[in-house]
């Protein structure tokens, strides 16, 4: 049964954060005897709870806490107050993930080595290769049971994906699929197969998407080493004279302030937190928030560059039906500098629905314009295009220095800019997603912007030097050998791929690293 | 980004259907007493803090905004009617909307010598509205209608949206993949 540990038990490992980094990483340790508390801001929603509705959903499950937002990002303009699409509840975004689980490629872990110096971008080689992490990310798979690995078939093709095929192919492209993903297409892990019910942005309610909320928690809360503590909003990080890091004070679900002692804590609240809490913690010792000698913590946000297309055919399609992202092609994937622009992107289905679409396809727009567009719904097809960002110094998380959220505390505030590479990839993309449809003879096409991030990476990077990012390959920060960073915010560049896998496959990483160097006593 | 208006209530609003058919003529939204009364719809919206003109103004502008020929005024109204309730909690809110109004109002007037629900043709309305669609006012009627129009579960069948799934089995035997004509 799920463990209950002192508030003064310093020997326990608290985790900030239950998603693919913190959730994976507790079940690992909890595995290995290990005792973990994990804190999580949000409520304890489980599959019972989750509604097929967009905005309820996105009511019960988003994270709601106001954040500020600045740059020439057209989310700032749209979304001023909801830079990020993400999850306040156990299991974290995993719970709205789409479950597209892609391996980063091997050029994606030597940017700077293989682009150059791009200016504008401050590019760095991950202090990992692919060939080091391949047999952690062949666990992550196995443990989130992706399709097309581990002799899982792929996913049944929806009509979403029927029309994405049909119009790639004829375009010429050849890894045209029904993806790799963490969704089950047979029973395997004691979870179902998918019923193609088309919410996975609102918790899947058979559970036939892997996540840590019904996959990776129960299992590590069975082994008695593992308590979630739930509305548990983690406020900062404590360290002694010594400069090692001593627990987290947070507020419980009453609002009260309470310390959890800790001998190690690992910090996973998605990229946009993370940092923040880094920088909540500063003291007189670390004036500029913890594990920040390089001045990095918050700097390199990444958001992948990102757009859609969305198409009106002469007859239905109704992409709602069905798996939500269940269809890729991934021909641009590849780096290929010619195309005016260094790295590549995916192409994958989506769709959203009717309260959504009005709400993202155009934001802002009214008039006859916008509403045929609407009208067409039932023979609308869509594409998400996700590709490499590039890393900018000033793209960066700090404190509002006047916003204050319930808790009294100083809210993110969020700075984006496009890089001109961005760009120059998000316009080759549309063109590329507009003729996809137009090979299949689409009758409109939108070339759709970014929505607010849903993959939000890169804020407390991973570098060989401590003068370069926050933390080592592990994870570890650079300053403070008992303070790890456990999420998405460890990327020292973003790839193009869906970041979830490679999230997981790191936190098992890290989880063995951490009971090794724990039996060791180094830390 | 949360819904201004989930819960949904169609056909009368308050006003009961003979009180409104005795007496109104032929025009689909007229005024009478507190009320504002669709006449083709069989439906009425009683006010308590906005004045009845600024509610019809308002429904009318709803559909400029986003028009849709496949939905009747009532959707409009019901995407409307909470600002009636802000309005009375919120002194600020009220200003915003009656002043928002007579703006638009006064400009309908200057150019056609009728308010802006008896300007005769959209084009013409949307025109006026161009004129103010950087206003908070604008902004915020926009903002809240996207989401108080396009949730409301009764208008999803119009554009063959099917919404909630899991109760019947997800599409798994009901047709996810029944795409003929590629």
């Amino acid at each position: 049964m799920a463990a209950k540990f002192d508030l003064n038990d310093g020997s326990v490992v608290a985790i900030v954060g239950s998603g693919a980094g913190g959730g994976t990483l507790g079940n690992e340790l909890a595995q290995r005897g290990i005792k973990v508390v994990i804190l999580e801001a949000g409520k304890r929603n489980e599959i019972e709870d989750f509604v097929n509705d967009e905005w309820d959903s996105f009511t019960q499950l988003a994270w709601k806490d106001m954040r500020t937002t600045s740059g020439s990002w057209r989310v700032h303009r749209d979304f001023p107050n909801l830079p990020a699409w993400i999850v306040k509840s156990v299991g974290g975004s995993t719970v709205h993930w789409a479950g597209a689980s892609l391996r980063l490629q091997e050029h994606e872990f030597k940017t700077r080595t293989v682009y150059g110096a791009i200016a504008g971008a401050n590019l760095l080689d991950w202090p990992l290769t692919l060939a080091e992490l391949e047999p952690y990310y062949a666990k992550a798979e196995d443990k989130m049971g992706v399709t097309r690995t581990n002799n899982i078939p792929g996913l049944p093709g929806n009509n979403n994906f029927k029309v994405l095929a049909a119009g790639a192919t004829k375009a010429g492209y050849k890894d045209v699929h029904t993806g790799n993903m963490a969704i089950n297409s047979r029973p395997r892990d004691g979870r179902g197969v998918c019923q193609q019910i088309g919410f996975c942005f609102q918790g899947c309610k058979t559970g036939a998407k892997w996540s840590t909320l019904y996959s990776e928690i129960p299992k590590g809360e069975r082994t008695g080493n593992l308590e979630v503590r739930p509305e548990s909003h983690a406020a900062r990080i404590e360290h002694d004279a010594a400069g090692k890091v001593t627990g987290v004070v947070y507020f419980d679900k009453d609002g009260k302030e309470q310390r959890q002692k800790a001998r190690i804590v690992c910090v996973a609240g998605n990229s946009i937190e993370t940092p923040r809490l880094l920088l909540l913690s500063q003291s007189s010792k670390f004036p500029d928030g913890l594990a920040n000698s390089s001045g990095q913590v918050g700097r390199n946000y990444m958001r992948h560059m990102t757009g859609s297309v969305y198409a009106v055919f002469d007859r239905p399609v109704r992409m709602w039906r069905g798996t939500t992202m269940a269809g890729i092609v991934r021909d641009e994937a590849k780096n290929e500098p010619q195309r005016g622009f260094v790295g590549g992107y995916e192409m994958e289905t989506l769709s959203l629905g009717l309260p959504f679409i009005a709400a993202f396809l155009d934001p802002g727009a009214w008039g006859r314009e916008f509403t045929s567009a609407i009208d067409g719904y039932e023979n609308m097809a869509g594409m998400w295009l996700v590709g490499e960002d590039m890393p900018q110094e000033n793209n960066r998380i700090t404190l509002d220095p006047t916003a204050k959220d319930k808790l009294g505390l100083p809210v993110a505030s969020v700075h984006f800019d496009d890089h001109p590479n961005d760009v120059a990839m998000r316009a080759h993309a549309h063109k590329a997603g507009t003729a996809v449809y137009q090979a299949v003879d689409a009758v409109r096409v939108f070339p759709t912007p970014p929505y607010p991030s849903t993959h939000n990476l890169g804020t407390c990077r991973m570098a060989e030097n401590s003068r370069d990012g926050v933390c080592n390959e592990w994870g570890q920060t650079h300053d403070i050998k008992n303070l790890f960073i456990s999420d998405g915010s460890q990327f020292t560049t973003g790839g193009a791929e869906n970041p979830t896998l490679t999230i997981v496959t790191l936190a098992i990483r890290q989880a063995e690293y951490l009971a090794d160097q724990m039996g060791k006593n180094t830390i | 980004m949360t819904p201004d208006n989930k819960s949904v209530s169609g056909g009368s609003f308050g006003v009961d259907r003979r009180r409104f058919l005795a007496g109104v003529g032929t025009a689909a939204l007229v005024i009478s007493g507190a009320a504002v009364i669709h006449t083709g719809e069989a439906w009425g919206l009683e006010v308590q803090n906005l004045t009845p003109e600024t509610m019809r103004t308002l429904i009318k502008m709803a559909r400029d905004v986003y028009p849709h020929d496949r939905l009747a005024d009532r959707f409009y109204a019901v995407a409307m009617k909470s600002y009636d309730a802000k309005a009375g909690a919120d002194p600020a809110s009220k200003a915003m909307i009656e002043d928002g109004v007579a703006t638009l109002d006064g400009l309908a007037r200057g150019k056609h010598g009728t308010g802006y629900a008896g300007v005769g043709w959209e084009a013409e309305r949307v025109a006026l509205l161009r004129q103010i669609e950087t206003s908070p006012f604008f902004q915020t009627v926009r903002g809240g209608l996207v989401v108080s129009l396009y949730n409301q579960k009764e208008v999803w069948p119009a554009f063959g949206y099917e919404g909630e799934s899991a109760s019947k089995g997800g599409y798994v035997r009901r047709g996810f993949d029944d795409i003929a004509w590629l």
